[in-house]
């Protein structure tokens, strides 16, 4: 677990108690948990389990139910914060009847920056010579990049991204790992959720979820300690039995 | 609201637009094939032609930009990208005042084209002068605009958000005494034409399309189009939520 006194890093996220019901149905079921200022954070857990409504509570625009959020020590959804995140949705979320380069100067335009800097996010994301390709003709993981250059343009201190390798090549996912460790070093914290487990071992800090709750806070070097399984996939198995163990019990 | 966003945003609008130029040709030569269809339909009873095509010209705007509007917002609100807007530094009032000045810069460009289709190549009369009937035009543009804007909130898809056209802007333009005067209603609907806004649009078109003083009746009529326009806004930006379920 982390404990943000014997680690000696600030939180950039605080989550206490997060109950989030959505049609009639509980989504989150008192989820808490603390994610480490300037880390890598995985949320990681099958479909359907509650990370992309966890991240959308995080951001601010998900209704909650109760519970508290708070975000580089601002409560979720401030005015202040919408500077400083910056979150991709699982869908690409950019105009498909626009360029790459119509999209990211809109997007650009709106967060205060210049030219410069679309041109820096589209060597980050590899789309370099893309800019007047229409954002509709591409394929999947490229939109899908668009998307993700959008949310870096300014720069923001905690990056949200909602399955952000999905669908990519394994020489791109690479790279993209590279880029979210850069990030991280320059003092970004990012949230990355997945449901492939091998994405994992990138990640220092794991949260791992199931049925709208957390199961457990650790580092990967932790859980495969833990579970005594090397494999990240094996040990997240491990801990789904020991947790409906517990609770058959 | 910080103009730098909000001019960004209508550039962006008009931009999407450019991409995609059949739709800009529909918008520009259907209300004037539309006109001239109407001249010839009418071609022994000119009198007529006058009477509903000249107010028509101010009125197609109206009834293409709740069109275009309320399928564009629809799309930002399927597509996601109004959720990234919403995380973003970008006030609401941004988003409608952007689409408000992309939607009216091509709703003028529209009334141009009818205006001189109408009132230089097909003999309509403008006897307070033509520019009058292409700013009423751009007025009404607005007002449909914002009513498209409103009703977006309650399509869940593009085939919902096409039928809003005859379910909410068909009742109007039949009731606004474009076809027949109000007077000769039954008198239920005409209670009932008080409370459209389609009806004080049409007033202002008909009065700036007949001989005779324009006087406080057009300012009046303008009055409540512009109300209308700021209520359905005002509406619009409730139904803009940063949070959702």
């Amino acid at each position: 677990m982390t404990d943000p006194a014997t680690s000696g890093r600030a939180d950039a996220i605080r989550v206490d108690g997060l109950r989030v019901v959505r049609g009639g149905h509980e989504v989150l079921r008192g989820v808490s948990l603390g994610v480490d200022q300037g880390a890598v954070t995985g949320l990681l857990g099958p479909s359907g389990c509650g990370k992309t409504t966890l991240m959308r509570s995080i951001v601010g625009v998900q209704i909650v139910a109760g519970g508290t959020v708070s975000v580089l020590g601002l409560p979720a959804g401030s005015v202040e914060l919408r500077r400083r995140i910056g979150y991709v949705t699982q869908a690409p979320s950019v105009y498909g009847d626009l360029t790459v380069l119509e999209n990211l100067r809109y997007f650009a335009r709106i967060v205060d920056v210049g030219r410069d800097r679309v041109d820096e996010v589209l060597g980050t994301v590899g789309l370099d010579g893309f800019e007047a390709r229409l954002t509709a003709s591409l394929s999947g993981g490229e939109r899908a990049r668009v998307s993700l250059a959008s949310a870096l343009l300014g720069r923001p201190e905690l990056l949200v991204l909602d399955e952000p390798t999905v669908g990519l090549d394994p020489v791109l996912r690479a790279d993209l790992w590279r880029t979210f460790h850069a990030l991280a070093a320059d003092g970004a914290t990012l949230l990355i959720s997945s449901h492939v487990m091998d994405e994992a071992a990138e990640c220092d800090d794991l949260l791992l979820m199931r049925n709208g709750a957390l199961l457990e806070q650790v580092t990967p070097s932790e859980l495969r300690r833990q579970t005594g399984r090397d494999d990240l996939a094996d040990a997240f198995l491990a801990v789904i039995e020991t947790a409906s163990d517990g609770s058959d019990g | 609201m910080s103009p730098r966003i909000t001019l960004a945003t209508a550039e962006r609008v008009l931009r999407q637009i450019r991409h995609d130029p059949r739709t800009i040709a529909l918008l520009l030569a259907v209300p004037a094939v539309l006109l001239v269809l109407l001249r010839y339909v009418f071609d022994g009873r000119p009198q007529v032609f006058q009477s509903i095509g000249a107010p028509l010209c101010g009125l197609f705007p109206f009834i293409v930009m709740f069109l275009i509007t309320s399928i564009t917002m629809l799309r930002e609100r399927t597509t996601g990208t109004l959720e990234r807007l919403m995380t973003l530094p970008l006030a609401k009032l941004d988003l409608l005042v952007g689409y408000g000045i992309a939607f009216g810069a091509l709703a003028a460009a529209q009334a141009a084209v009818v205006c001189v289709v109408g009132f230089v190549f097909l003999g309509l009369n403008a006897p307070h002068g033509a520019w009058l009937v292409a700013l009423l035009a751009i007025g009404n543009a607005l007002l449909g605009m914002a009513l498209g804007l409103f009703v977006s909130a309650f399509a869940a898809t593009e085939f919902q958000a096409v039928q809003f056209m005859p379910a909410l802007i068909f009742p109007q333009l039949l009731l606004c005494g474009l076809f027949v005067d109000r007077a000769d209603m039954a008198s239920v609907l005409y209670a009932i034409s008080w409370a459209l806004p389609l009806t004080y649009a049409y007033d202002a078109l008909a009065h700036a399309t007949s001989p005779g003083p324009l006087g406080a009746r057009l300012a009046v009529d303008a009055l409540v189009v512009v109300g209308c326009t700021l209520a359905a806004l005002g509406l619009g930006a409730v139904t803009l939520r940063r949070r959702t379920a």
